[in-house]
């Protein structure tokens, strides 16, 4: 396939992702633990550069093709990229206080990771079946190999089991879906199928068959409900550095993947796909929003959290149209944001033995610690969508595309679920603004967590006010 | 100065808000200085904001307009008309009493006190400010975390349930709202509250923007049977926090309806006109008789205002049934002015009410009438503050609290005698839980030990009621020039309402 090598630039950040991995790999082997820090600061470097290299050639309104329409980059799989790399980079920084502190400080971590974000960068760019079932795997092997990070304990290896059994399951059913779609169409390549379907009149059935078994596979990747099961047991289960990754940089990736096989290979059949994908949002945002309420566990709750968010950049997607996908996507950079800065602070809050994850530990913490009560607090206010965060306007740019396409009805239940939702998250203000604190222990974080976290925060309120800029990115990378 | 004072009045107490914070509470006391210096500058800002305010015109005036987020056509666009402008002053001026208020009281994170009110009042003024309905929503929203976090931290022992209350209660009342300007948006393709104006919508878009709208509003102001959260709220909070709910908070409801509702949907505001009244006159009535029934005097103050602020929706309401008429367009000019006065009085009859009862129960820690009785012989400056307030409070002519009422009653009159002979029970209601009130607590033999022990005010809580009492008499005695400062925007609006939307 390879005619001259002028036709791998494009693909230039990944071939350069994978040759660091390779390097990290072998480092990680020689380094021992006191020096692990270096490995550390290799990963974060190759993101970096990474970064450095997509922007060189970055345009968000060109879109370049490669190896024969099997990898794609456009507006949309740059944003996302820069999103995914920076979402990571975050979570290096975060991670290496909870590894340590956990005793997990290993460079398989460091591996394991950036192997997903290549698997995720394949994904994204994926222009044929092939190459986004490639991204997928990549992403969800590695994943299921994080899980299980720290083996000696039962329930990280249980949640592992689980992760892997059911993911295993959804990548069948994709598979199946796409195999389906290849017999119908003839053909792998998501342009060459959107056309087929455009034009040809397929048997309805089959039809039905192929689209039910591709939207169900994408949402278990996404873990919208009903196929929602694994996401309360992985986030629970999995060491807090690891669901800090999982809860972040891969939705990204599973948006770009709903992108590219929905809106681009099944394009002419928009309305087969929005109607159930308007059952699975309104699924997500009732048993997401529901189930959050009666959870203790902070990683529970915000894995119910999640799947409610989900169900709110499913409602973007469904829109079915250009305004629907730049503000699905926007959500969805919106999202991974407040998600690294949510389990961020509860590391930041870890110590050596003790996991800061159940809701009590953060009893009073105005009392205990100010500064991050108050961090908390804006990044609650941001997932329940009030302003001046930038969480409001995430959900007003889907709501505005969700009543654009007529989904209004979806639009009303899904703000009276923000509301219902808006509870738990409130809850969290509440223990740690109105309730003493009932440990005492001194709360101590390395500088480079601190700042990270400070930055991170305070963009969900600064983005309020260069939300301009950022919609704008969104909506050129789709027209 | 004068194209950024807006700005100003928003930004300086919140960025005022976010240095009082730093300063944390090893410097409470500077804080607490730097806290108090904020708002009185936002303050004096309103006197030049006043000065040069051209009261001849209608049109928006200190108007800054930037684009914030173009792919929606959400702008950064301020101005203000007759009906902000008294309204960001009554804010400005609560804020000042309410950190003096506080001074000695308040001795749990002082500083974050502080600077959850300064925030609170630079969003407020955003509220009154804003001209582009995303960034009214924006403020409108934002405010209801620095109250929450006032009620829940320093509030009553039922606080937690009275703070998730009242804010679960205002929240889904308004994402109606935002579902309504969402569609608006995609109708006309802009959310400047001028455009949602002049749009033209057939009635059932209009029914239902109208419903939306009131929801959030309604929660908002609060009208009956949506006011439960507002007693509990009240009774929990801490007195600053009383003071700015009912001061200004409930205010935003009414200026809601004057913004959105009655512009927006003119045609569907008409034709409910008659649900709007109904409740109205069901708040005065009856919630009236349900406050002579409280045993807590914060509790009585709540029920006062729900009552109190039906005449505010009243007054909005029964214009529309003037308007149709078409002959007394001075009547229904009457009404809105009636209404409009009306909220600004009571923004200092309700702060000063709960700032007496705080007065009291920073000595005793009792907020039940029966605990007291008899204060008159220990503290007679506070009982004098008292009475004046409570006169005021059942509309004594010379108190501000008669204009409102009056005004609205006489416009009433001219629509329908017996909705007017209904509005007027309150004179009767209202004065007799006020002056029961009054003579329970004030009048009478020294009740027991604690009253007899009662320090009068010191010199700080005089400040704060004298201040009250001053603008509580200026506003009874000299009404006109609150009412020249609103009279064009209350003429444009009305001949805004006088067409209809529904056909081009």
């Amino acid at each position: 396939m390879i005619e001259t090598w002028s036709d791998l630039i494009p693909l230039l950040p990944e071939l350069f992702l994978l040759g660091m991995i390779n390097i990290i790999l072998i480092a990680g082997l020689f380094i021992d633990e006191k020096r692990r820090g270096i490995v550390h600061f290799l990963a974060i470097l190759t993101l970096v550069f990474t970064a450095i290299i997509t922007m060189r050639d970055f345009n968000v309104l060109q879109r370049y093709t490669a190896l024969g329409g099997m990898f794609v980059r456009d507006g949309v799989s740059d944003v996302l990229k820069l999103f995914i790399y920076l979402t990571t980079a975050v979570v290096f920084v975060y991670a290496k206080h909870s590894l340590r502190v956990s005793k997990l400080f290993v460079a398989e971590y460091y591996t394991l990771v950036l192997f997903a974000v290549l698997g995720m960068c394949i994904l994204v760019s994926g222009g044929n079946l092939l190459t986004i079932y490639l991204g997928l795997e990549l992403l969800a092997l590695s994943s299921y190999a994080l899980v299980a990070l720290d083996r000696d304990s039962p329930s990280a290896s249980e949640s592992a089991m689980k992760y892997f059994v059911l993911g295993a399951l959804a990548s069948g059913l994709l598979l199946y879906g796409m195999s389906m779609l290849y017999g119908l169409t003839g053909s792998l390549e998501l342009a060459v199928i959107a056309k087929k379907l455009a034009s040809g009149d397929l048997p309805p059935i089959l039809m039905a068959f192929t689209i039910t078994f591709i939207v169900v596979g994408i949402a278990f990747k996404f873990g919208a409900a009903p196929f929602h099961m694994w996401v309360p047991d992985v986030y629970h289960g999995a060491p807090t550095a690891v669901t800090l990754f999982i809860s972040s940089a891969p939705k990204l990736a599973a948006a770009g993947m709903a992108f590219r096989v929905l809106a681009e290979g099944l394009e002419p059949r928009v309305q087969d796909w929005a109607q159930m994908l308007g059952f699975l949002a309104l699924l997500s945002l009732v048993i997401g929003n529901l189930a959050a309420i009666a959870q203790t566990n902070l990683k529970r709750m915000l894995a119910y959290s999640t799947i409610s968010h989900v169900g709110f950049i499913l409602l973007g997607i469904l829109a079915g149209d250009e305004a629907g996908m730049a503000a699905a996507m926007f959500y969805v950079i919106v999202y991974a944001l407040m998600s690294t800065a949510a389990f961020g602070l509860i590391i930041a809050l870890s110590r050596a033995g003790f996991d800061a994850e159940r809701i009590e530990d953060f009893k009073g913490l105005n009392q205990r610690h100010p500064w991050f009560a108050f961090l908390m607090l804006v990044t609650m206010a941001s997932m329940a969508g009030f302003p001046p965060t930038i969480g409001f306007f995430a959900k007003l740019y889907v709501l505005q595309a969700a009543v654009d396409a007529g989904w209004l009805w979806l639009a009303i239940t899904s703000v009276v679920f923000a509301v219902i939702g808006a509870y738990y998250y409130l809850r969290v203000i509440k223990v740690m603004y109105f309730d003493e604190p009932e440990v005492d222990h001194k709360i101590s974080v390395p500088g480079d967590v601190r700042s990270v976290l400070a930055v991170n925060v305070v963009m969900l309120l600064v983005l309020t006010i260069m939300a301009g800029p950022l919609t704008r990115l969104c909506e050129q990378a789709w027209y | 100065m004068f194209d950024v004072i807006l700005s100003l009045l928003i930004w300086v107490p919140i960025a005022g808000g976010v240095a009082v914070l730093t300063t944390g509470e090893r410097a409470a006391n500077g804080g607490k200085w730097l806290a108090l210096l904020v708002a009185l500058f936002t303050l004096g800002l309103c006197v030049p904001l006043w000065m040069s305010f051209d009261t001849t015109t209608a049109n928006l005036q200190f108007v800054e307009r930037v684009a914030w987020i173009r792919t929606f056509d959400i702008e950064y666009y301020l101005g203000i008309d007759g009906f902000s402008l008294p309204l960001i002053v009554l804010t400005c001026i609560i804020t000042v009493l309410v950190l003096v208020s506080a001074w000695e009281v308040i001795e749990y994170k002082a500083t974050q006190y502080y600077a959850a009110f300064l925030m609170l009042a630079g969003m407020m003024n955003g509220v009154f400010a804003a001209q582009d309905a995303i960034l009214f929503y924006v403020f409108f929203e934002a405010m209801l975390i620095p109250m929450f976090v006032i009620i829940g931290v320093w509030g009553g022992p039922k606080r937690v349930y009275a703070t998730f209350k009242f804010f679960l209660y205002t929240f889904l009342g308004s994402v109606f709202m935002l579902i309504g300007l969402v569609y608006l948006y995609l109708k006309g393709q802009s959310f400047q509250l001028i455009d949602l104006q002049s749009m033209t919508l057939n009635m059932t878009e209009q029914t239902w923007l109208f419903f939306a709208f009131l929801v959030a509003f309604a929660v908002k102001i609060p009208m009956f049977p949506v006011h439960t959260w507002l007693p509990d709220a009240h009774v929990e909070a801490p007195t600053g926090g009383s003071m700015v709910l009912a001061a200004v908070m409930l205010k935003i409801g009414g200026y809601g309806f004057l913004r959105f509702s009655m512009p927006i949907a003119p045609d569907a505001s008409a034709a409910y006109a008659w649900l709007i009244i109904t409740l109205s006159l069901i708040a005065v009535v009856y919630i009236g008789f349900v406050a002579l029934a409280q045993q807590d005097m914060k509790k009585l103050i709540a029920y006062s205002s729900i009552s109190h602020m039906g005449f505010v929706t009243l007054g909005l309401f029964i214009a529309f049934a003037l308007v149709l008429e078409g002959n007394a367009p001075d009547t229904a000019a009457l009404a809105v002015q009636g209404a409009m006065v009306q909220m600004i009085s009571h923004g200092f009859i309700s702060a000063a009410m709960f700032g007496a009862v705080g007065v009291l129960y920073d000595r005793v820690h009792s907020r039940q009438i029966a605990d007291y009785g008899g204060v008159m012989n220990t503290m007679p400056w506070f009982g004098a503050f008292m009475v004046l307030f409570a006169m005021a409070n059942c509309g004594l002519p010379g108190t501000s609290g008669f204009v409102g009422e009056f005004m609205v009653i006489l416009a009433a009159v001219k629509a329908n005698f017996w909705i007017a002979f209904a509005a007027a029970l309150t004179l009767i209601i209202g004065a007799a839980y006020t002056l029961w009130l009054v003579k329970r607590v004030i009048f009478g033999d020294v009740a027991n030990s604690n009253v007899a022990e009662l320090q009068d005010l010191n010199s700080r809580e005089w400040i704060v009621m004298g201040v009250l009492a001053f603008f509580v008499l200026l506003i009874g005695l000299w009404p006109a020039p609150l009412i020249d400062v609103m009279q064009p925007s209350v003429e444009a609006l009305l001949k805004h309402l006088a067409q209809t939307k529904l056909i081009g």
